[in-house]
Order: structure tokens, then C-alpha cells, then sequence
């Protein structure tokens, strides 16, 4: 690897989204230890502060776009796009955990400490070219997941969240480091467009041995978008969870680990791409089928999107599955989509859910929208958004996913995955029926007064949704090009 | 200036400013429906004057790009066939908007948005000329009209919410496959270009891949028509429906299948259109007797209304795959009728329900006596409704059949015992409903019509028999689409061709 221990300023501007919320999160943790200013804003405040800057280097750093560290870092407009979209999230995430923190007197400096180590783990994982970043930016995003799902630690469920997270994750990560060092051992390098061009070059080894490499990273990034068969841990985990930590956990790290999913998959491992697409098909309608026939029972709010979220991670691997350049873009646009919609729904979760998260049921919702009809109102976009319907940006993405597999001749994944989504339209109409057409119940009429850091976290996912849903086109335009330098 | 797109707008801008009225005046959310309503109809007529007659194509074309890639245009116009249903969408929701006044006190705001968020997403299926376009507008309609049924309706509102979404829903993801394979095939969305490409053989679909398009756009507008027997959504939807619902969606939502059926199915897949005929026209003839069977028995007004829908709109399935002239011009016609008459049907049910609060009709009895006026409006209804002549309905029917008469004569014995058996449950529903003794709970509740309501009536009973009497006004831009529709299916037949002379053969060798 020609490597040099020397790097220059160049290299610095486009790492900097990462120095600063490292920075920023170090400065947390000390100042929090130091000041005696419990249940303040002011931790709150600092890190959107920090996310907004990050957000505008990430930005600045794709003027100056390139290569990194020799290599290891790749920022173009993919990463850039990645990097845009989980600091967003970040920020989507931080609004709500106002009001949530104040309620449950837990506001500290080391929940945003953590969560803008988890992002800039994840900002890495957008940027990384190279197997030995990607694992780093993995490892640093997942454990301090790990921790912020165990936040409330006196909580049993909390505590059954993380411990489950922790032990099932740290065996995916185990997964994914043996495909690595396979990988290395193969092609002698873990920079993925070295390895692309040996494994595409006359001398490239042998494709069982590939093949069982790709399998196990599939296992461990399997794992991490929550995708069938390695689905399990994902209810449990986002339920225990507190709810602003389980929005992030379905918006941030995933769409991070299909950013590192799609670039291993559509660069080092390419070349057999034949040999991985029937993988990648099988486990695209196990997720969507599993995630959404079990959506269908589930009584816990939380716990219904933690398999809807199973669910759209299918309809992401639909997109990988069509192993193009529109499946990429499909894929960047329908995360961004989800994001937005799934953070807002998780808001309103938190907003309703009481003091220490009591009212979580979907039979909570009944009569929200006679007790706070805005409410209501922001998360039927939402759901509406999940379901697919016309001019929000969950039935973009997914028109786009589905024109993308049917380029690539995916004819039956196609009908299969859109009866899928027909039949997920009735777990959230459930939803719909709750706040509309029943009576208001205790939970809903306990509920607060919207503060304005969870009307902003309301409005902000639903103006982007509605944005994606109507005027795609400058994000479907960025995405497209920039799924072009995947390759 | 363009006069197609403010009969857009209107609602949309009607439907966003009725969101910023305040909850606690209902009154003033009502007021605003209607004048929305009633200047979205003038548009709309003002656009009627303005249409040239004389030509067969889309007129009031506005196309502005939306998404650059891929591409999709905001692309609507309207030839002769969406024009009149356009104007039934628009002619009927000032009507919706007068026959809830009274009877939607609950959550009046929401109630008007929707209805006028509905008549935009109607307006946009039939005007639609890109086909992403037309999908936004078919799913965005859905949306509304589930909220209608599901907080508004009767005591199962939300079972027959939730059915009447979800059914849809499944049938139109299909519809959106095939959407997409035509994209990829074609490179565009644009409905004319597909249409040109076609007809100059730039694009050509094999048999089988033209079979199952078809089937993925059959199966989503025989949903909504509904046909036999993916009808079963329709009673409870109807049932439980607040009355301004159900007169939607008979009227004109139930329209959005046959107008796909004909402005989509045939054109653009002839030969496999052709094929199915013989199969869809039996089922559609299944669908009209069974829907008449089944609506004599009902014990229950609005069902039995439902039914008649079946019925109904199993002609028009027949007109259009009679493959003739008359029969097409017939299904139009009958599209027309049947929102007209039924949409009277269910709004003066909705009347007496407001008034004895029972759909039940073993409550009612000698109305006619209480309300004679609403029973002159009743009967003259219920006998458009049969087919009496000098009334709409007649000439509807008779096109159709006379039509498949042409195509094929055993369709039209079985089709016309639909006429006969219509007779019978209207007229024996009208009989138990209005003639007999007054009972207590009839005399004391069931009154005649107030000014508004009469204000909703007249003009509906004005239709019936102005298109029963003078048909020609109507029928005239009709013809010319259906004309160039049945040109367009006459595109790329081998199968008919094939099929019919060894039929002829085979009989004459048997003598």
C-alpha cells in the first residue's frame, strides 16, 4: 500500500467532519464531569452546535473531494451524501431528546457525548475505502450504540436492550473481521480498489474462496441493517431502548452499515457480483416478508417499527440486489426517505410515551388527533410515508428501488416486494385508525403540551418528507451521480 | 391561459385553506366548501363552453416538467370521455358539500378538507396524461376517502375503512410494476407518446408480455369498478360511508376503474384486451345479475343501493369489452348515468337516514304521505335508475346492449334480465319504503325538504332527464374518443383474426 506516515492539509479538510464531533464530544465528556449543571439545555444545545459544524465541514470537505490518508478515506459524493444524512439524523435525534431527557431527569452531557462519537463512527464508515477503516468506524459507531441503548441503566429492559446489542453485535463484528483478513489474505491488501482490481484481474484467486468471504461480511453487515436472517435482536433492542436512542439505531448506523454494505458490494466484490446477487435476493425478500407479516401482530408501538424497519432494510437490498447504478442511487435515496420518515415517527413515540415510557402501545394512540391534532397530523405523513403513498418521499424511494430491480430483469422480487408493502399498508393503517377513529384514552389525554424542540422535530422530518415526495429531483440528481463513483 | 388547470388547483387551494380554518367554526369551513365546490364547477363549465366539439383529441393540454430523471411531467388535458366525468366529479361535490350540512356536526373542518382533497385526486385521474401522474393521483384519492368512511361512517366505519384501503392498495402495487416495466420499456411516462410509439410500432409488447401487463392494470381497476368477484369491499365501504361518501364514491370513484379500462387497458393492450373479453364479459354479466339478485334481499337501504352498483357497472364492463361503437359509447354513457342516479339514490337515502336515523327498511312505511316531495324525488329516481325511457338510464342500457348485441347475442339475453330484475328491487323497494301506513316514529321524524336540500335534488333530477331526453349533447365528443379507442384496438390483433375463422369452419362442416 503506498501509504505515506505523511499527510497533508488536504487530507485534514477531509477528515474533518470526524475531528470535529470527536472533538466536540471529548469537550463534552469534560465539561460534564466538570460543571455541576445537571439537567441543563446546554449539553443539548452544544451538540447540535457540533452536528450543524460537522455537517457544513462535511460539505466543505467534498469541495476538496479525494482521496484520504493514502487511500483509506474516499470522500466523494457518496460518503458526502452518507455523511450529510446520519449527521442530519444526529440532529433530528437531539431535538426530541430534549424534552425526553427533562422527563426522565437523566440530561448529562455523556448521552450527546456518546451519540456524537456513535455519528462520527459513522462518518467514517460513509468515507472509509478501506477494510481496516471500515472496521474502525464500525467498531466506533457500535459500541457507543451499545452504550446509549443501555443509557438508562437501572431500567431492566434497557439493560436486556444492550446486553443483547453488545453480545449479537460483537459476533457479527466477528463475522465481518474473519471476511476481512479472508479478503486479505486473498488479494494482499484491504483497500477496496485494490482489491477490486486484483479480483477482477487475470490472476484473481479462486471464487469459492471469495464467495465464502463475501458470505461472511454479509453475515456481519447482515446484522447490522437488521436484515433476515440476522434480524432478531432488532425488537427487543428497540423497544428496551430509550425511544430517541431506537430512532437513531433505525436511521443513523443503518443507513451507515448500508453505506459500507453497498460500497464493499459494489466495489472490492463486484466482480462476483452473479455469485452474491442470489444472497442478497434471498435475504431481501426474507426481511421484507418476515419484517412485515410480524409487524402485523406486534401490540407495542416500538416493537411494530422495529420489523417495519426489518422490512424497509429489504427494500434497501432490493436495490442492492439490482447490483447497478440506479440500485445505489434507489438505495441513498430511499435511506435518506427513511431517515426522515422514521425518526418522526419515533418522535411522536417519545413525545406520547409519558414518564418513563408507559404509553407505548398502539392502542395509546387512540384519539390523538381530537387531544392534539397536529400531532396526529405530522405522524399520518409519516405513516402515510411508510405505507408508500404518492408525494411523500417513502413512496418515491420505493417507486425508484423497484424501477431499479426491474432494469435489472428482477421481475418476481418486483411483484413480491410491492404485495409486501400492500401488505404492510394495514399495520400502519392500524395506527391511523387509532388516532382518528377511536376515542381519546388515558395516554393521550395525559399527554403534554409539543415542546418546541419536538415541534421542530416533527416538522423538520415532515417537511423532508413531503420535499423528497414532491421535488425529488435535486437529491435523486446528487445521488445519481454520485452512485456513479461507487464503482 | 390554460382552463383545465385552475379545475385542479381550486380544490387543492380550497383543501389547504380549509386547513388553516380554525376548529371552532364549522360553520365558516362549511361555507368555504361550497363556495370552493361551486366555483370549481363553474371552472369546469367554463371549460365545457370552451371545448371544441368537433375534435376527437386531448385538448387543454398543460405539460410542465416536474422530475428531471426520470423523467416525469406534470401532464394533464382532457378529451371527450374525462371531460364529462371531470364535470360529474365537479357537478357532484357541491351536492356533497349541501347534503352533509347538517348531518356531519362532528369535526365539520376535517370533514370539508378531505372532501375537497378528494374531488382533486378524482379530478386528477381522469385529466392525468403521464402515467406516474395518473398513479399519484389514483393512490392520493384513496387517502381521503378512507378517512371519510373510517371517521364519519356508521359502527363499522373502520372494518370497512381499513378493507376498502388495503383492497385498493394490493391491486394497484401491481398496477404500479406494470407502470414501471412500460417505463423501462418505453423510456417515458408521457401516456400519448406510449400511445404514438405503439401505433407507429416503435414499441411493440409480445403476446405474453402484453397478457400480463394487462392483467396487472385489469386487476387494479376491476378492483375499484368493482367486478364480480372482487366486489366485496364495495357493500361495507358503501354501508358504512357517511352519505357525501358514498355518493363519491359510486359516483365517480367507482368511474375510475371503467375509465381506466377503456382509456388505459384497451388502447394500450388491444390484443390481450380482446382475448380476456369473453371472460370479462361473462364475469361482468355474473356481476350484474348477481349484484340484482343479491340487492333484492337486502333489509337494508344503502346495501341494497350497493348492490344495485354491482349491477350496474357489470353493464358498463360489458359495453366496453363488446368491442363496438354503441357498446363503448353506451359504457360511457352509463358511467354518466350511474353517477347521476345512484348518486341521487344514496343521497336521498342519506336524507331519510338524517331523519328516522334507520337504513333498516322494515323502519320506514308510508314516507309518501310524511314527505311527498321526497317521495316524487325518490320515484323519479328509482325509475331512472331501472331504465325507464325519456330517462337517463334507458339510454345508457340500451346502447350497451344493443352494442353487445352486435358482439354477441347470448350476452345480451342474460345481461338484459339485469333490466328486468332492477325493476323488481327498486320498485318493490320503493313500495315498502313509501306506500303503507305512516308509522308513529315516520310521522313524527320523516319531514319534507328544506331549501337546501332541495337545492341538492333539483339539479340531480334536472340531469336525469335532460340526458334521457337529449342525449345528443352529451353523447356527440363521446363518440369521437370511443371511436378512436376501438381504431386503436384494432392495432396489433392476430388473435381474433385467428380465432374466428375456425369457429366458421367447424360449424359448417357439422351440417
Amino acid at each position: 500500500m503506498p501509504a505515506s506516515p505523511l499527510f497533508n492539509a488536504a487530507d485534514l479538510i477531509r477528515f474533518l467532519p470526524e475531528i470535529i464531533l470527536t472533538v466536540a464530544g471529548t469537550l463534552l465528556m469534560v465539561f460534564g464531569a466538570l460543571s455541576e449543571r445537571h439537567g441543563s439545555k446546554v449539553f443539548g444545545h452544544a451538540s447540535l452546535v457540533a452536528l450543524a459544524a460537522a455537517m457544513a465541514a462535511s460539505v466543505y470537505a467534498f469541495t476538496e473531494a479525494g482521496p484520504a490518508f493514502g487511500g483509506m478515506l474516499m470522500v466523494d459524493g457518496f460518503a458526502t451524501f452518507f455523511r450529510v444524512l446520519v449527521m442530519g439524523a444526529g440532529i433530528l435525534i437531539v431535538l426530541p431528546s430534549y424534552s425526553f431527557l427533562a422527563r426522565q431527569k437523566a440530561e448529562t452531557a455523556e448521552y450527546h457525548a456518546l451519540l456524537l462519537f456513535s455519528i462520527a463512527g459513522q462518518s467514517i464508515m460513509a468515507a472509509a475505502n478501506d477494510l481496516i477503516i471500515i472496521f474502525i468506524g464500525l467498531e466506533i459507531s457500535s459500541i457507543a450504540s451499545y452504550v446509549l441503548a443501555g443509557y438508562f441503566r437501572d431500567d431492566k429492559r434497557a439493560n436486556e436492550a444492550a446486553l443483547k446489542y453488545f453480545l449479537l453485535g460483537s459476533f457479527a463484528t466477528a463475522f465481518f473481521l474473519y471476511g476481512v483478513a479472508l479478503i486479505y489474505g486473498a488479494a494482499g491488501s484491504t483497500n477496496l480498489t485494490t482489491v477490486r482490481a486484483v479480483f477482477s484481474g487475470q490472476s484473481a484467486p479462486s471464487a469459492v474462496f471469495i464467495g465464502v468471504a463475501a458470505a461472511l461480511m454479509f453475515v456481519g453487515l447482515g446484522f447490522k441493517v437488521s436484515a433476515a436472517p440476522f434480524q432478531m435482536w432488532a425488537p427487543d433492542v428497540y423497544q428496551g431502548a430509550p425511544t430517541p436512542v431506537s430512532a437513531f439505531l433505525s436511521a443513523g448506523p443503518k443507513a451507515a452499515a448500508f453505506a459500507i454494505f453497498l460500497r464493499i458490494f459494489m466495489t472490492a466484490l463486484e466482480p462476483i457480483g452473479p455469485a452474491w446477487e442470489p444472497l442478497v435476493w434471498a435475504a431481501a425478500l426474507a426481511s421484507m416478508t418476515i419484517g412485515n407479516f410480524a409487524a402485523l401482530l406486534q401490540t407495542n408501538m416500538k416493537r411494530m417499527l422495529a420489523y417495519s424497519s426489518i422490512a424497509h432494510a429489504g427494500y434497501v437490498l432490493v436495490a442492492l440486489t439490482a447490483r447497478s447504478e440506479t440500485g445505489t442511487a434507489a438505495a441513498m435515496f430511499y435511506l435518506a426517505a427513511y431517515a426522515f420518515m422514521n425518526i418522526g415517527a419515533f418522535a411522536v413515540v417519545s413525545h406520547l410515551s409519558g414518564r418513563d415510557e408507559k404509553y407505548q402501545g398502539i392502542a395509546d394512540f387512540a384519539g390523538l388527533a381530537e387531544k392534539q391534532p397536529f400531532t396526529a397530523a405530522m405522524l399520518s405523513i409519516f405513516l402515510l410515508s411508510l405505507i408508500g403513498v404518492p408525494l411523500t418521499g417513502g413512496f418515491f424511494g420505493k417507486f425508484y428501488i423497484f424501477k431499479a430491480a426491474l432494469e435489472s430483469h428482477l421481475v418476481w422480487l418486483t411483484v413480491l416486494g410491492l404485495l409486501n408493502s400492500a401488505v404492510a399498508a394495514y399495520y400502519y393503517l392500524r395506527i391511523l385508525v387509532m388516532m382518528y377513529m377511536r376515542e381519546p384514552g388515558e395516554a393521550t389525554v395525559e399527554a403534554a403540551p409539543l415542546s418546541t424542540g419536538l415541534g421542530a422535530a416533527l416538522v423538520l422530518p415532515a417537511l423532508g418528507t413531503l420535499y423528497l415526495g414532491i421535488f425529488p429531483g435535486w437529491v435523486l440528481d446528487f445521488a445519481g451521480r454520485a452512485s456513479g463513483l461507487v464503482r | 391561459m390554460n382552463l383545465l388547470l385552475p379545475v385542479l388547483l381550486l380544490p387543492l387551494v380550497g383543501f389547504l385553506a380549509a386547513i388553516a380554518i380554525p376548529r371552532r367554526f364549522p360553520q365558516n369551513s362549511r361555507l368555504w366548501a361550497l363556495v370552493v365546490s361551486l366555483a370549481t364547477f363553474v371552472q369546469s363549465l367554463i371549460l365545457l363552453g370552451s371545448f371544441n366539439r368537433s375534435l376527437g383529441g386531448n385538448q387543454f393540454t398543460f405539460d410542465l416538467p416536474w422530475i428531471a430523471s426520470p423523467e416525469i411531467h406534470f401532464h394533464i388535458a382532457a378529451d371527450g370521455v374525462s371531460l364529462w366525468l371531470v364535470l360529474l366529479s365537479t357537478f357532484l361535490t357541491p351536492i356533497c358539500v349541501l347534503i352533509s350540512w347538517r348531518s356531519i356536526q362532528n369535526r365539520a373542518k376535517e370533514f370539508y378538507a378531505f372532501l375537497l382533497l378528494l374531488e382533486v385526486g378524482l379530478i386528477g385521474v381522469f385529466i392525468a396524461q403521464d402515467l406516474f401522474l395518473f398513479y399519484v393521483f389514483w393512490e392520493v384519492s384513496l387517502v381521503p376517502m378512507y378517512f371519510l368512511i373510517g371517521v364519519w361512517g356508521h359502527e363499522r366505519r373502520i372494518y370497512a375503512a381499513v378493507k376498502f384501503f388495503l383492497y385498493t392498495f394490493a391491486g394497484s402495487v401491481l398496477m404500479l410494476a406494470a407502470i414501471i416495466y412500460l417505463y423501462n420499456r418505453a423510456g417515458t411516462f408521457s401516456y400519448p407518446g406510449i400511445l404514438d410509439m405503439l401505433a407507429s410500432g416503435r414499441l411493440s409488447f409480445t403476446p405474453p408480455e402484453q397478457m400480463v401487463l394487462f392483467l396487472a392494470f385489469f386487476f387494479a381497476f376491476a378492483i375499484k369498478v368493482p367486478l364480480f368477484p372482487l366486489h366485496t369491499w364495495l357493500p361495507d365501504a358503501h354501508v358504512e360511508a357517511p352519505t357525501a361518501g358514498s355518493v363519491m364514491l359510486a359516483s365517480v370513484m367507482l368511474k375510475m376503474g371503467t375509465f381506466g379500462i377503456l382509456h388505459y387497458c384497451l388502447p394500450m393492450f388491444p390484443s390481450a384486451s380482446r382475448q380476456c373479453a369473453p371472460w370479462i364479459a361473462v364475469l361482468a354479466i355474473i356481476g350484474i345479475i348477481y349484484g340484482a339478485l343479491v340487492a333484492m334481499v337486502q333489509p337494508n337501504m344503502k346495501k341494497l343501493v350497493a348492490y344495485s352498483s354491482v349491477s350496474h357497472l357489470g353493464f358498463v364492463v360489458l359495453g366496453i369489452f363488446s368491442f363496438t361503437q354503441m357498446g363503448l359509447d353506451g359504457a360511457v354513457y352509463q358511467m354518466l348515468n350511474h353517477g347521476i342516479s345512484t348518486g341521487a339514490l344514496f343521497a336521498l337515502v342519506g336524507l331519510m337516514y338524517e331523519r328516522r336515523h334507520s337504513l333498516e327498511i322494515k323502519d320506514y312505511g308510508g314516507v309518501a304521505t310524511a314527505a311527498p316531495w321526497l317521495a316524487t324525488a325518490f320515484l323519479v329516481t328509482t325509475l331512472a335508475s331501472i331504465g325507464l325511457p325519456l330517462l337517463n338510464n334507458f339510454v345508457g342500457e340500451f346502447l350497451v346492449l344493443q352494442g353487445t348485441a352486435l358482439a354477441n347475442y347470448t350476452w345480451t339475453v342474460y345481461a338484459a334480465l339485469g333490466v328486468i330484475l332492477s325493476a323488481c328491487y327498486m320498485l318493490w323497494l320503493y313500495q315498502r319504503v313509501f306506500y303503507g301506513e305512516a308509522g308513529q316514529e315516520v310521522r313524527s321524524h320523516v319531514f319534507d325538504f328544506s331549501f337546501r336540500e332541495w337545492a341538492a335534488v333539483v339539479p340531480l333530477i334536472v340531469m336525469m332527464v335532460w340526458m334521457g331526453v337529449y342525449s345528443k349533447s352529451f353523447l356527440d365528443p363521446v363518440g369521437k374518443v370511443t371511436a378512436h379507442v376501438l381504431e386503436q384496438t384494432q392495432i396489433n390483433v392476430p388473435f381474433r383474426v385467428e380465432l374466428r375463422r375456425p369457429t366458421i369452419v367447424e360449424v359448417s362442416r357439422a351440417r
